[in-house]
């Protein structure tokens, strides 16, 4: 995903006064070269907001209290009566124990990266270079080491645990990376200050070096937490394809989450739960768009600058 | 700040911190390189997930059948397992999407570089980075659901697009990948300094000979990195493609309105039902996997590379 980038802003203000010249020179070929740009901004986002908006009409009527105190249910007799309580139980078990599981070790790698690691020695290149690509493998093949190694190998089978584990090295990569930049914005005359002060190497880490990229750290975890919460591939390949009508008890519970409960609803071809669907995606996406607005609100609101 | 200022008593030098190192530094030390080893273990994970069930597999398919075989067929009485129906699914999808996400995508970059003001600026980047997190699943679900019925409804001959097809499922995931080209083309086109658009406008360039000429040459990289990453979220991406790609893989299918099972799809829709452990199936999922992780390894190298040397130039 796109990292916050921490570049100033170098390019000219069109309401600038110069710009007065480069308009007095427009020609035909330059207006529709504006306007064609204009339009792909326009199309690419204004289809994207009118599907969004299709799904809120959608699942209107679903929109009410059965969503959250009713269970799924595969007849669709009973499906007036059905809602997703089970599905969001179980996202919030999930991205609890992944914050658990997946922040400190985040942020604990982007601390030895940043702050221990020596960059020549090639281990530690190695090591940012795995990152790197880890970012980019797709979320099914994370779903393969759940599957082959953690549910089969290490016997945790298809339990609640399972999939936070499998979700946490999902989103591993994106809060080391955001953490990073958090941490290499800190400037360094503050680490030095704190040095010459007699603080030890960790003292200055977590008194001084943390505690100012904690914005920045904030807004890294935010988004993955919201990125796990929306991915249904890794837990289709985890056996979590079916309808569960109770909330998960404890770690080794099966489980149902919102996407695959939502996924789930799709396959059967009746419109109600086609309406259904539509209810849960308008549920699923105010939690993830909330979290991804109060990231981006933490980052532009709190992130210092140097 | 206060609480190193306690500390002052003891800033006395090197010798004296050395004397002062604590238990607690070395520990943490120790828990630090254990968390950063996770992604490798993670890695390694992956690959040792993947290589023991696909050697198992090409013990019994050779390799020659599944790379030039034409039809895909685990379920079926008659097991065929030639990989070529999945990949070529992948591929029309992903060129789809990509005809659809790289002109929007790089337009929309440009107008918000080089065009909108700096207000709107701040205003729509936020709302891209926000849209970027939409789950993959509702896309699925309006491609299936809203812009296939819409499609049907609009095709001017008989022989229109199927229930599930190729076509649909490229379009939406177009869609989907806009705002990360988008986006990470911004950053680039960012990154190029000022000097150089003022000396383009210095010598009289108009603002679209600026942006094409100057403004995307220099950020090439950036973008490049950008479309790459496109093209690897659309080989992996899994959930538009289950749900509105379609599931035909008994024969290569390259024509758009037909539905065909991609590399993801394939997986995810096998291992939604019961499979046997250990069973042929059962491998041929992990087999499909090492493929599919192979060649998004093969794209996020590319990926790497050119971020590192967009970085290298301008930061």
């Amino acid at each position: 995903m796109s990292a916050p980038t921490l570049t100033t802003d170098t390019r000219p203000d069109p309401s600038a006064p110069g710009s007065a010249l480069t308009q007095r020179r427009s020609r035909p070929g330059e207006v529709a070269f504006r306007l064609a740009m204009q339009a792909c901004l326009v199309i690419a986002f204004g289809v994207l907001a009118a599907l969004l908006a299709w799904v809120l009409v959608k699942g209107w009527n679903r929109l009410d209290s059965r969503l959250w105190t009713e269970m799924p249910t595969g007849l669709v007799s009973r499906l007036d009566g059905a809602g997703v309580q089970s599905a969001l139980v179980g996202t919030l078990w999930i991205i609890s124990l992944v914050a658990v599981i997946c922040l400190p070790i985040g942020i604990l790698s982007a601390i030895y990266l940043e702050e221990y690691a020596d960059n020549t020695r090639w281990y530690n290149r190695l090591l940012e270079l795995n990152i790197q690509n880890l970012a980019g493998v797709p979320s099914i093949i994370f779903g393969i080491l759940g599957l082959g190694i953690i549910a089969r190998t290490l016997g945790l089978g298809f339990t609640i645990i399972t999939a936070a584990i499998v979700l946490s090295l999902l989103v591993l990569p994106v809060v080391i990376i955001a953490s990073r930049e958090a941490i290499r914005a800190v400037p360094q005359s503050i680490r030095q200050a704190s040095y010459a002060l007699g603080a030890s190497k960790w003292q200055t880490v977590y008194r001084q070096v943390l505690p100012s990229a904690v914005p920045g750290i904030a807004t890294g975890s935010i988004l993955a937490l919201s990125r796990a919460i929306g991915e249904a591939a890794p837990l289709i390949v985890l056996g979590a394809v079916t309808f569960i009508t109770f909330n998960p008890d404890g770690l080794d519970s099966r489980y149902t989450a919102l996407p695959i409960q939502i996924y789930t609803f799709i396959t059967r071809s009746q419109a109600e739960y086609t309406e259904l669907a539509a209810g849960a995606i308008v549920l699923l996406l105010a939690i993830v768009l909330a979290m991804n607005s109060i990231a981006i609100f933490v980052r532009n609101r709190f992130e210092k600058r140097w | 700040m206060t609480t190193s200022t306690s500390n002052a008593g003891s800033a006395a030098g090197s010798a004296l911190r050395r004397g002062r190192r604590r238990p607690v530094d070395s520990i943490v030390k120790v828990l630090l390189v254990a968390a950063a080893l996770v992604s490798v273990v993670t890695t390694v994970g992956i690959v040792i997930a993947l290589v023991q069930p696909t050697i198992e597999f090409f013990q019994q398919v050779s390799i020659v059948e599944f790379v030039t075989g034409t039809s895909w067929t685990p379920t079926f009485a008659q097991k065929a397992y030639g990989v070529l129906p999945l990949v070529g699914a992948t591929l029309v999808v992903t060129a789809i999407a990509l005809a659809i996400a790289v002109p929007l995508g790089l337009g929309s970059a440009i107008y918000l570089s080089e065009y909108a003001n700096p207000r709107t600026r701040k205003v729509l980047k936020p709302i891209i980075e926000l849209l970027a997190g939409v789950p993959t699943v509702v896309y699925g679900f309006v491609a299936l659901f809203a812009l296939n019925p819409l499609l049907q409804k609009w095709w001017p001959t008989d022989n229109g697009p199927a229930f599930q097809n190729l076509l649909i499922a490229g379009i939406a995931m177009g869609i989907m990948i806009v705002p990360t080209i988008a986006s990470i083309s911004e950053d680039s086109m960012a990154a190029v300094p000022r000097s150089l658009r003022e000396g383009a406008y210095a010598l009289a360039s108009t603002r679209m000979q600026v942006s094409t000429r100057v403004v995307v040459p220099a950020a090439i990289s950036g973008i490049v990195a950008a479309i790459v990453l496109g093209i690897s979220r659309a080989v992996g991406e899994t959930m538009i493609v289950t749900i509105a790609g379609g599931l035909t893989s008994d024969r290569i299918v390259l024509n758009p309105l037909e539905g065909a099972a991609t590399m993801t799809a394939f997986i995810a829709n096998i291992s939604s039902g019961d499979i046997p452990v250990g069973s042929l199936d059962y491998d041929s999922v992990f087999a499909v996997g090492a493929l599919l992780f192979l060649i998004t390894f093969a794209l996020n190298a590319v990926s790497i590379r050119m971020v590192r040397r967009f970085r290298e130039v301008y930061e």
